[in-house]
Order: C-alpha cells, then structure tokens, then sequence
C-alpha cells in the first residue's frame, strides 16, 4: 500500500516492547470506539502461524465493538530475532504473560480482567496461557486452535508443503487464499523468492517448536485448570484441523461452547471476519 | 599424506519398479511399504557385504557405510550393524561409518559406546562420522523439530567427546540430554577418538564448526565434482580465513565412478544403473527437503531455490548419461579416463579422502566387483601420491589401527573348533 493523502489511518498503533526475559517484539494496540479513556475491556489477541496479515479484520472489528486489542507480534514474526530465546511450550506460554505484564495489562489485586483470544497456533498458545493462570483471564476466544491430536482425523503436514499448496488446505475458497497469503507476491522473481524463504525459515521454524512433527504438547492434560468461560470458534470448511477437533475441546475444556462458521476454513478470521467479530464480542460481553 | 579411498555402499532398493518416478511421490519418508521384500533383502544385505569385503580384499583404503531411514536408496538405518559384521570379516581397511546422526540417539551416548565397540572389535580402525542428519531423516522421519535440531546436535557431540575423553565418571546436563553418571564403557582404542569425519550437504555453518575442533569436512553430494567445487572452494577460503592448515587431508568428496576397458564399454555396462539412480532413488518429494526451521537464514540466502517452484515440481528433466558424464555427476571410462577425471577432481577440490561411489543404484554384483577391481588395479595406485611431498608429513585424517590386532579372516576358521585343554601338566 502506498502512503498518500487520502490513505485511511492505520487502525492500530504499533510499540515495541522488551519483556523481562529479554526478548524484543513489537505490540499491536486498537483502540475501542470510543476512545482509550473509555474503561474498555481489554482482549490480548494471538496470531497464527502465518502471523499478523495487513490491517486484521477481525481486531479492528473487535475495536469497533469497544474492546481494547493489544496483539503481540510473536518472536520471529518481525525484524527483531529473538525467537532463540524461546524453546517450548512454556516459554510460549510464559512470553505470552511477559507481554501481557509489560503492557500493564494485569491488574494488581490479581482480579481477572484479561480477555484472552487466539487463532490456531495463538489459539494453543493462550489455552495454555489460561491453563497456567486461569484466575488472571477473564473470558477466552479461541479460532481454531491447534493444540490436540486426533488419530481418526490426522491434521495435514503443513512443514512439508510446499509454498503453493498452502491455499488449498488453509482456505474454504483456495482461491481467495492464494491473495491473502501471498499479497500477490511474484514467486518467479528470485529475491521476492528469498524473502519468502527467509520469513518462512524463521516464522514457520518457531512455529515448529510448538507444532511439529506432532501439533500436540499434552494440553489436554492440563485443560481441567481452563475455568474461564471459552468460546470456539470454527469453520466448518477447516481442512486443516478439521471440525471434530471443535467437539475434542469442548470435551476437554470445563465451560466452553463451538460455534461453527459456514463459508470459511481454517483461515476463517479472513474468511468470514464479520461472523468472527459478533461471536467473538458477544462471548467477551457474556 | 597419500590420498585415502574408500569403497562406499549406499545399499539402494535394487527392484524399484520402472513407473517409479510417475507413480510414487517420495522414495523418502513415505515410499511405499510394499516396494520392500524382506526375502529378497536377505540376498540384497549379503551381496553388498560381501562386495564392501572384496574392497577390503582389493586394497581400498576404506570401507564406507552410511545412516538412512525409510529410504529406497538406502537401506542402512543402523550402519553399526553392518560395520560390526565387517569388523568381524576383515582387518585391513578403515571401516568408515560416515556416520551416525549423533542426534537422534536417546541418549546420544550410546553413539560413544557403540563406536567404542567398533573401533575395539575392529583393532582401531574406525573412522567416526557425525552428520547433522538430512530433514528427510531428521525431521520427517524421526520428528526432531528443524529450528532445533543443530542445537541438539551440538550437544550430543559435546557429550559424546567428553565421554570419550575424559577419564572419570561425570555428569551431563544438557537442554535436550541429563545423565547423573557418563561413563563410556568399553572405550575406543584410537586416543584421544577416532577420527572425526563430518559429512555436509552444502550447509555453510557446518564449516566452522569442523575447522574449530579439527574435524574432517566431506561432501558427500550426488551433483559430481564440477558442481561441488564451488562449495569446496568456499569451504577452503574459510580454512584460510582462519589460519588453519591448507593439508588436503581436511577434506573429503564422494564421487560415482564406473570403470571399464574402454570409454564406449563404460556407457554399455553402467549407463541403465546411473539413470536407475538418478530418475528412480533421487525422487525425493521436495516438500520433505526443506522443512521450515532446518536451513539458517545464511544458508538460504546462499542457496538456490529453484525446486521450489510450482512449474518446476511438474519439469522432471530426464538425465541421460551423457548429462551424467558431462556434467561431471560420473565419472566414467576407461581406466585412463577415469584416472585423469579423477586426478583432476581431487587437485580442483583439494582433497584427502575420496568416497568412491562404485556400486549405484541397481548395478548386478559382477559388474561392481568388476569396476571396483579395475579401478583398484589401474586406477587407484597412480593418484595415491597426487599430493607429493607437499603434505608428506602432514596429518591425513585416517585411522591408526593398533599393528598386532586380531585378523578375524585369519582365524574365523577355526572359530567353531571343540575345546581342547591346554598341554602341560595337571594341576
């Protein structure tokens, strides 16, 4: 996009911040509707795997509503390379709570205010993050979240896909999947090439360290901790972690119900942002 | 230092069948079960042991085996086994595991015994190699996750060297390995190791790491020396950048070699085997090639990404053996041929030690014991001193067998004998 006159502002601003284990990433915030000054809930939103992608429907529309979206860029995701720094599942659970404290989101007495939301990879992320202190977390969105394993429905190997066979699993309508991924990108230019394999090294390496070769940590083990209300979210066209995964953590989780979303897959805050932003709302107000 | 040669065995599935490559995704990872014929292998595991023991027999300096998991083109994944059982049946040349994925041993101190037993059994003659391990291998088959499967890496080899070299019981902790008592037992001959090989597939990290401990770094590619000199060139500016010895000894290179009476005799008997190779056991589904994580970001930058485009997946070039010939992928001819393409491959990418591919793909037994014996004959003698008096002296990277070691082939007769008491007076 380029910067002209009558370009619309950004709808979020950006901070960088620096977490006391040490690591550098940028912070997502949209402010709600109404003004920052309007005692607006607060919803700590987690990426997938393919990380932030331009402006994000679905947290501008959470801002619309009147919430306040504070979204991490995950390590790896950005310019800044930290990700060494995390390891494994705890280290991204606990650098999910170090943002949430830097960005003085937690409140002293303890109270839980928090909301907390998640898609995919970010959906296992701030399950865990619940399971560790669920007296901190207010209500809990999740999109899809990897997380659990079902030897009946095996989730497709995306670290062995090729770039071109992303679209077809990740998106109901594969077509508008190839542009979302992609922002048109040329793949017979070379260095546009590089580029993508750079971010894809990085990004998708990271990603791997909670999600290959198996997408499952043992959540389940420690879902009985997740009191907090938590909605799922899911496309009924997911081909990647398919719906009965829906019925696997409903099972698993103490209070939690599925709202299933027709016309979208696995990328369904892109698919199907507005359904996504009225569930979504209507549970945080719940 | 003379050049060393070592007679290496892939160990290929001989009967993939001809719509291989159109009917099959991966001959990694995922190759199809049925493809595999236990009984049949029984015949396939023996004949290459007995052809590895002919190069013994021949005078090869080396016998080389290697570590692959569900893979057509290899059917070795322990090599130990198969290194045991040479041990046992010969007594003269390097028995070079190149090596063992040193990463994928739970704990990787059972790496430090086993090659402690194999060098014991072999009288000192074991060459140790500790490759990173390929994605194929690493990652897909045995579910290390790629962004930290170096890291892990260099820690099973700190264990393994410290087990090696330290003479007391100590205790690990490591991210990915914890023992309270490390105390390899039995402890190899060659002190303080064996010598240390580290194969590389063109990962430019892995330079460094060979150059700060001394290792030897090989190339082991299917590409041929033309297309690895670029690699090698980069390998040796950096030797030079850090002031290390230019001793060719520091290097290693596989390269496929056939050998025949005449050039024309050469394309007749070898032509159908390379292109079996080459069409059939390198289809390799590349989406197991790369996996996110594994690759640095240097590397990639330095790398060609070709494979991955979507019109290139359906482009399968069909290599013909003059491709191969040409293109320096093999080395193929007459003695004389062989011998000046050989010559020259070893001064362009300055090495000690050449893996000599002479058994590829399905090639019958006569026809590889019949190159290996002419290239052992004719060939070999004549490029052992390429390096003159430069490096007489210089370190060669090699085994140093104990001299008074049992030679098994010597005795194995008489190892079913009966028990005779000793002579001599009853106590």
């Amino acid at each position: 996009m380029s910067a002209t006159d009558t370009a619309p502002a950004p709808a979020f601003e950006e901070v960088v911040i620096t977490t006391r284990r040490g690591v550098t990433a940028p912070v997502r915030v949209y402010e709600p509707a109404g003004g920052a000054s309007s005692g607006a809930a607060t919803v700590l939103a987690l990426h997938g795997a393919g990380g932030w992608l331009g402006d994000e429907p679905v947290l501008a529309g959470l801002a619309g509503a009147g919430l306040r979206v504070v979204a991490p860029v995950w390590p790896a995701w950005s310019e800044h390379t930290d990700e060494d720094r995390l390891s494994d599942m705890q280290d991204f659970a606990l650098h999910g709570w170090d943002v949430a404290t830097e960005m003085g989101l937690l409140r002293a007495d303890g109270a839980a205010e928090l909301h907390l939301m998640g898609h995919s990879m970010g959906g296992m992320i701030a399950a865990e993050m619940a399971a560790l202190a669920p007296q901190s977390v207010a209500r809990m969105a999740l999109l899809c979240p990897a997380g659990m394993w079902l030897g009946d429905h095996p989730i497709p190997d995306i670290f062995a896909m090729l770039p071109y066979q992303l679209a077809e699993v990740l998106f109901a309508d594969p077509n508008v999947g190839e542009e979302v991924l992609t922002g048109g990108a040329d793949f017979s230019d070379n260095e546009t090439l590089t580029r993508f394999m750079v971010a894809r090294a990085r990004q998708q390496g990271m990603a791997g360290k909670i999600l290959f070769p198996i997408p499952n940590r043992r959540f389940s083990e420690r879902a009985y901790r997740v009191t907090v209300p938590t909605l799922l979210v899911w496309g009924r066209q997911d081909r990647l972690i398919p719906p009965a995964y829906a019925d696997a953590w409903q099972a698993a989780l103490p209070d939690a119900t599925v709202e299933l979303v027709d016309g979208a897959g696995h990328m369904l805050p892109y698919e199907q942002s507005a359904a996504v932003v009225a569930a979504v709302t209507s549970h945080l107000s719940g | 230092m003379t050049v060393k040669f070592c007679w290496f065995n892939l160990m290929p599935w001989p009967d993939l069948p001809d719509d291989f490559k159109t009917e099959h995704r991966s001959v990694w990872v995922d190759i199809d079960g049925s493809l595999f014929d236990p009984e049949r292998a029984n015949g396939v595991y023996h004949e290459y042991m007995d052809q590895l023991e002919f190069a013994d027999e021949l005078g090869f300096d080396g016998i080389g085996v290697n570590e692959h998991h569900q893979n057509g083109y290899g059917i070795m994944p322990s090599p130990n086994i198969i290194a045991a059982g040479l041990a046992r049946r010969t007594s003269q040349a390097a028995i070079c595991v190149i090596g063992n994925s040193i990463a994928l041993y739970n704990p990787p101190h059972r790496v430090a015994e086993e090659f402690a037993m194999l060098d014991c059994l072999s009288g000192g003659r074991l060459v140790a190699g500790f490759p990173v391990g390929t994605p194929m291998d690493t990652n897909f088959t045995y579910g290390q996750i790629p962004a930290l499967t170096r890291e892990k890496y260099y820690e099973a080899h700190d264990l393994i060297m410290e087990a090696w070299t330290n003479p007391d019981v100590f205790a690990f902790d490591g991210k990915y390995t914890q023992l309270r008592y490390v105390n390899c037992w039995p402890k190899p001959i060659q002190q303080p190791h064996p010598p240390i090989y580290i194969p590389g597939g063109g990962s430019i990290e892995t330079w460094d790491f060979c150059l700060e401990n001394d290792y030897n770094y090989s190339y082991l590619s299917f590409n041929g020396y033309l297309a690895g000199q670029t690699l090698m060139d980069g390998y040796w500016n950096r030797v030079g950048e850090l002031d290390k010895s230019m001793t060719p000894g520091r290097a290693g290179f596989a390269q496929i070699i056939c050998t025949a009476a005449t050039d024309a005799e050469a394309e007749e008997l070898y032509s159908e085997h390379m292109l079996y190779f080459f069409n059939r056991c390198l289809h390799v589904f590349p989406g197991f090639a790369d996996p996110p994580g594994y690759r640095t970001v240097k590397t990639i930058q330095a790398g060609k990404l070709d494979q991955f485009r979507k019109e290139n997946q359906a482009l399968f070039k069909r290599l013909t053996w003059k491709d191969l010939v040409e293109g320096g992928y093999v080395i193929a001819g007459s003695p004389d041929t062989v011998r000046e393409r050989m010559e020259d491959m070893i001064k362009r990418l300055r090495v000690g030690t050449v893996f000599c591919l002479l058994h590829m793909g399905n090639m019958p037994d006569w026809k590889t014991r019949y190159s290996s014996q002419l290239f052992a004959e004719k060939v070999m003698p004549g490029l052992r001193g390429i390096w003159g008096d430069e490096f007489a002296d210089a370190e060669d990277w090699w085994c140093k067998p104990m001299d008074d070691r049992v030679r098994p082939e010597d005795t194995m007769a008489d190892a079913r004998r009966y028990p005779e008491a000793p002579k001599g007076p009853v106590a």
